[in-house]
């Protein structure tokens, strides 16, 4: 096809934007990134800089050094996300299966339980009270896990959704004619031909534990359990605190606090499985989102 | 299920039914007592607003307080001042973040390279990915006091002094509206780019030839495409008017005391209250105050879309 002029210069007009968007959006990771690799003095005199004055490596061998307190809340942060995701896959593709069955009694009743969930809930407090004096998950490698992210309403029903438009019912009944079992039709007809949605599900599950914090900060004090944002939290609130309070700062014994390089090079450490794995995961992280516009 | 007056020729029959049930209940069951256990047994715990918490007798055993609590809450500044920030941040969200997500949708598509395309796709989608304690970390990185960008590097390019961000409240409205724009556009972008791909090519075909010119064939085709998730989502936010999110409003100001002025929201509110300040009434009271309210939010924004378009209703 060919382009008249003035349909060219718009072209350019409109990659012009997106590359200053593309811009805003990623400028700010390469400043944090830039942070780590410079010299704690030029930081400290230079302020943050895209180019810094003088690099150094310095944080990320401190990191490997001395950072077996950083090092075992990375490992924290991969376990709670591992456990976290595959309990979360499994409980909701199970409810997400019984939801899809077209003639289970009481289906409507099941769904408006789960999709009540999304209209109201009970808010931070009473769900604060329940977790820490009934079933006592406060500064427990449950208290990580169970709170907030286990099940979400909205995924059950993607996913119940995406099971009755994409399964055919022939396989149901060709299961059942076979002495199938649901269990059987579960694992052997449901998991494989509903791999894209439980990926994608997967995905954002794993990724709201990847990035939690807010759970060790309401129910774990215990810092041996605590994942890399925790950590990454309770860095960035001594810094506030010692900004407020800047008298106490002379009185604290600063070599034992973690340098600005080093903070930022945990925060990046904090980002690069994200980052990582993006482009890999990027057209299912697309493909969940597509598909929590259509309906249920 | 009336087990007992089953007559005997229906009684094989039921319990074939249920036999075949039966495995499905089961495997439905473990989702629904976590449903149970994390969204409706604290719905009940609601009640604890009309109590007078007493954590030695247990939160079942402490006395009623009427409605105490509430008075208490709405007899301070803080009750108008959470109630007027929740709502006026997420007006600005809902339209800050729907028309810019649709304008960068709209141009996106216009993108015919492949990978082009790919690359601004990723890039917007990018911070959306990201955990609130890391963007904490890059806006200090920015904003912080002496070593920040803004005040080392680009506010003496201008002649400005430097602003002390962290305790200066009148900025915070626009750097959360612009973290918020920069952390979660994306999201927006990419439901609009999958609409405006579900778009008809012949309908843009037609328009081309009745001589329409790009601008207006975004005015009158790619637009009314869009209309049905517009609704959709924008009702999806009016319905969390009365939420927000408590790592944004928490996490990004660094908790600072100052900045409560323009960063309070219910939810950081309601947190402070029950886990900082040791205040269960107050912050009882305006969870209690965010669940009902918020509740009649969803269920009139549903109302009213019902009546004027009823296909795009939530339910």
């Amino acid at each position: 096809m060919v382009l008249s002029k003035k349909q060219r210069l718009g072209n350019v007009f409109v990659h012009l934007i997106l590359i200053l968007l593309t811009v805003i959006m990623i400028a700010p990771f390469i400043l944090l990134f830039m942070a780590s690799i410079t010299d704690e003095k030029t930081l400290l005199l230079h302020g943050y800089a895209f180019i810094p004055t003088k690099f150094s490596l310095s944080a990320y061998a401190y990191i490997i050094k001395s950072g077996s307190s950083i090092i075992h809340a990375y490992g924290m942060t991969f376990v709670i996300t591992i456990v976290g995701t595959v309990i979360n896959l499994l409980l909701s593709s199970l409810l997400a299966y019984g939801l899809s069955l077209k003639d289970l009694p009481g289906k409507k009743f099941i769904s408006f339980f789960v999709f009540f969930t999304m209209l109201f809930n009970g808010g931070l407090v009473p769900t604060y009270l329940m977790y820490t004096t009934i079933f006592h998950i406060k500064n427990t490698f449950f208290g990580l896990i169970i709170p907030q992210f286990l099940l979400s309403a909205m995924n059950v029903i993607m996913m119940r959704t995406y099971f009755q438009n994409s399964i055919p019912t022939e396989l149901y009944e060709a299961c059942q004619i076979d002495g199938g079992g649901h269990l059987v039709i579960f694992k052997h007809v449901v998991l494989p031909l509903g791999k894209p949605i439980m990926v994608s599900m997967g995905l954002f599950a794993g990724l709201a534990y990847w990035n939690d914090w807010t759970n060790a900060l309401y129910y774990v004090n215990n810092r041996s359990l605590w994942g890399i944002q925790s950590l990454l939290n309770e860095m960035i609130s001594n810094i506030q605190y010692l900004n407020q309070n800047s008298n106490v700062a002379t009185n604290l014994n600063m070599s034992k606090f973690p340098s600005t390089s080093v903070r930022m090079a945990i925060a990046f450490i904090g980002l690069l499985p994200v980052l990582v794995l993006f482009p890999f995961l990027q057209k299912y992280f697309a493909k969940g989102i597509a598909v929590g516009a259509v309906k249920g | 299920m009336t087990q007992k007056n089953g007559s005997l020729p229906i009684q094989p029959k039921k319990n074939k039914k249920l036999k075949q049930w039966l495995p499905v209940y089961l495997m439905m069951l473990p989702g629904l007592v976590y449903l149970f256990i994390n969204n409706y047994l604290p719905m009940a715990g609601l009640v604890i607003a009309f109590k007078k918490v007493n954590f030695s007798t247990g939160i079942f055993k402490s006395p009623w307080c009427g409605l105490d609590n509430f008075e208490f809450l709405f007899k301070t500044k803080d009750a108008f001042i959470i109630t007027r920030n929740t709502l006026l941040y997420n007006f600005a969200f809902i339209i800050v973040n729907t028309i810019l997500a649709i304008l960068i949708a709209i141009l996106i598509s216009e993108i015919r390279g492949k990978v082009a395309k790919t690359v601004y796709q990723s890039a917007v989608l990018l911070p959306f990915l990201m955990s609130y304690v890391i963007v904490s970390y890059i806006v200090y990185a920015f904003l912080s006091g002496d070593t920040g960008m803004i005040n080392h590097s680009v506010l003496p390019l201008l002649g400005i002094s430097k602003i002390d961000w962290y305790s200066s409240d009148k900025y915070w409205p626009y750097i959360i509206i612009f973290v918020n724009f920069w952390k979660s556009v994306g999201y927006g972008v990419l439901i609009y780019i999958a609409g405006i791909a579900g778009i008809d090519s012949s309908y843009y075909e037609a328009a081309a030839l009745d001589g329409a010119t790009k601008f207006k064939q975004v005015v009158h085709v790619t637009l009314p495409a869009l209309v049905p998730s517009i609704i959709t989502l924008t009702l999806l936010s009016i319905g969390r008017i009365f939420y927000s999110d408590f790592s944004l409003f928490y996490q990004v100001p660094m908790n600072s005391g100052m900045l409560y002025n323009t960063t309070q929201t219910i939810d950081t509110y309601v947190y402070r209250g029950l886990l900082t300040l040791g205040n269960v009434g107050m912050a009882s009271a305006a969870g209690f105050y965010q669940s009902c309210v918020g509740f009649i939010l969803v269920m009139c924004s549903n109302l009213i879309v019902k009546k004027i378009s009823p296909d795009n209703a939530l339910f």
